[in-house]
């Protein structure tokens, strides 16, 4: 059958559920992503060949990512599948992609961006050192590549993935020095409440942390991290535990993450407006419990459209997938998109308990020590931010973001304020004593990602 | 800092020059763990403040670019190795 173009960036559970409900209906979508075969990050695959199992690599989440992975071979061949392919501007009905050395712009009548999530940071002195990586790195070094960071690791955030990674580097025997969660037990019990609308999900996080205390792991809850020491590499943390009490833990590698934060440059050159989320505490792309944004043709599903986690994003994904096939005309099943809907309608306040739960620190963000790099692209310090925050030439202070990228480059970098985003905000709204939503948000910028200026242009 | 292999060990092994210099890495290995199963860092920041060995894994912090001959600049994170490709740090 000739239907709509409909192309799907992203193929995680968000991605993967999407193409399924299209394929389904009868249509061919093109289906994009960077990586060589679908399962996101969190279904992330291991090498070929491997000699570990599903439970080994993915724990409890076996059975989800081997479906996953199934759905995947299924739809290959149903769609035009372009892996390794990077997705790295929309305009009005076109995608630029760059794959293999060569552009290709996708014409498209519909857009489903899955562009999932990375992780959220907050800088500390030392942190640019080698050794130092996100808790996402740790996690897909273990999982894809059979490799851990280091020898001894400590584990320093906060966030259900704090837990997991530090429970999973113990299992595949490294030596685990401390889990550091900033996030102190009486805000995690005060929440509880709300995660046992997840009975399922609570007890797998309270085995996680049952299985690092039995181990004999040091674990600091409501500490904060002080510096990394080294001279080449990491070699130590400094850290303070609840009390105050300032201790120093040798360690060869450190993992670093502060729960997570939406991939949505592209949601953003298509011009879908964004809201401050207050109890996410991001900048999220504007849509409806369907995925369907106020720009026509632009749907957003899974964690690049507000973090929910891979359950919820193989709903949306499937539920994003519908609106399409609604709005275009070609298929609807008031049954599956009413059963989809009750599903969705009930994740929001489970997140919000997480989120309570796990709040990003914004106050140890706001108060980096100002010789701290900030921007790991391109040097600049909090200290410079701060700078730019009084700066009172002809132009005035950096009142917001943008402005404070212009003044010191932060944010310029080739990651785009990425990484630097999030810190770089609380630091420039504690400076001018107003609202973090005030000081606003990094905009995108094409090509989201770098790419070679003299690659070739297909046909 | 050096990555330590824990799983999936016995891999063919796959020759590659880091720098110049002959090294060995395992089939299935991305420039990254080729890389840091070999030397500390993968690249120096341009602004003086030390060596960088990545830091995302995930293709959006640009913190593992390095040169291949014939790829020009790419993440080394996501880049598979293959054998005989000449890898220079930054």
């Amino acid at each position: 059958m000739t239907g709509p173009t409909v192309v799907v960036v992203g193929a995680g559970p968000a991605g993967t559920r999407a193409v399924e409900v299209l394929v389904r209906a009868g249509l061919r979508p093109v289906w994009i992503d960077e990586a060589p075969a679908n399962g996101g990050r969190i279904y992330q695959r291991p090498v070929a060949g491997t000699t570990r199992s599903s439970r080994d690599l993915y724990g409890t989440e076996a059975a989800k990512a081997e479906s996953m992975h199934a759905a995947g071979e299924r739809l290959y061949a149903a769609c035009d599948w372009r892996p390794g392919t990077l997705a790295w501007n929309i305009r009005p009905g076109m995608l630029d992609t760059f794959h293999a050395g060569r552009h290709e712009a996708v014409a498209f009548d519909r857009a489903i961006l899955c562009t999932g999530a990375m992780e959220r940071i907050v800088p500390v002195p030392g942190w640019t050192l080698p050794g130092v990586f996100t808790l996402g790195a740790a996690q897909i070094a273990l999982k894809a590549q059979g490799v851990a960071i280091g020898s001894r690791v400590a584990f320093i955030g906060t966030g259900p993935l704090l837990w997991l990674t530090a429970a999973q580097y113990l299992k595949a025997g490294a030596t685990v020095a401390l889990v550091l969660d900033t996030t102190p037990l009486r805000t995690k019990a005060r929440a509880a409440a709300g995660l046992f609308a997840d009975p399922v999900t609570f007890a797998k996080g309270l085995a996680l942390v049952a299985r690092l205390r039995l181990a004999g792991v040091r674990v600091l809850e409501g500490g904060v991290p002080v510096a990394f020491e080294g001279t080449d590499a990491v070699e130590a943390v400094r850290v303070r535990d609840r009390r105050g009490r300032e201790q120093r833990i040798a360690c060869d590698a450190v993992g670093l993450g502060f729960g997570l934060k939406p991939e949505s440059q592209l949601a953003d050159l298509a011009g879908v407006p964004f809201r401050f989320d207050a109890i996410e505490r991001n900048w999220i792309p504007e849509r409806d419990s369907a995925g369907r944004t106020p720009v026509q043709g632009v749907y957003l599903a899974g964690d690049g459209a507000g973090i929910g986690g891979a359950d919820a994003a193989e709903l949306a994904g499937a539920r994003a997938a519908w609106a399409v096939l609604e709005d275009a005309g070609v298929a609807s099943d008031a049954a599956e998109i009413a059963r989809l809907d009750r599903a969705l309608a009930r994740l929001p306040h489970v997140r919000a308990a997480l989120e309570r739960a796990f709040p990003y620190p914004s106050a140890l963000a706001a108060r980096v020590p100002d010789a701290t790099i900030v921007c790991r692209c391109e040097a600049i310090t909090a200290g410079e931010l701060r700078a730019a925050a009084r700066a009172r030439h002809v132009t005035g202070g950096a009142a917001e973001v943008n402005r404070a990228k212009a003044f010191t480059r932060i944010g310029m970098g080739r990651c785009q304020g990425r990484v630097c985003g999030p810190p770089a905000a609380e630091i420039l709204a504690d400076a001018l004593g107003c609202d973090i939503a005030a000081v606003g948000r990094l905009r995108g910028q094409p090509p989201v990602k770098p790419i070679p200026i003299l690659a070739e242009a297909a046909e | 800092m050096r990555l330590v292999r824990l799983a999936d060990t016995d891999r063919p092994r796959l020759a590659f020059t880091l720098d110049g210099a002959p090294a060995e890495a395992l089939a299935g290995d991305t420039l990254l763990t080729a890389i840091l199963t070999n030397a500390g860092h993968v690249r120096a920041s341009e602004f003086g403040d030390g060596t960088r060995a990545g830091f995302c894994w995930m293709g959006v912090c640009q913190d593992c670019l390095v040169w291949v001959d014939g790829l020009g600049r790419v993440r080394a994170c996501t880049t598979p190795l293959v054998p005989g490709i000449a890898v220079r740090r930054t």
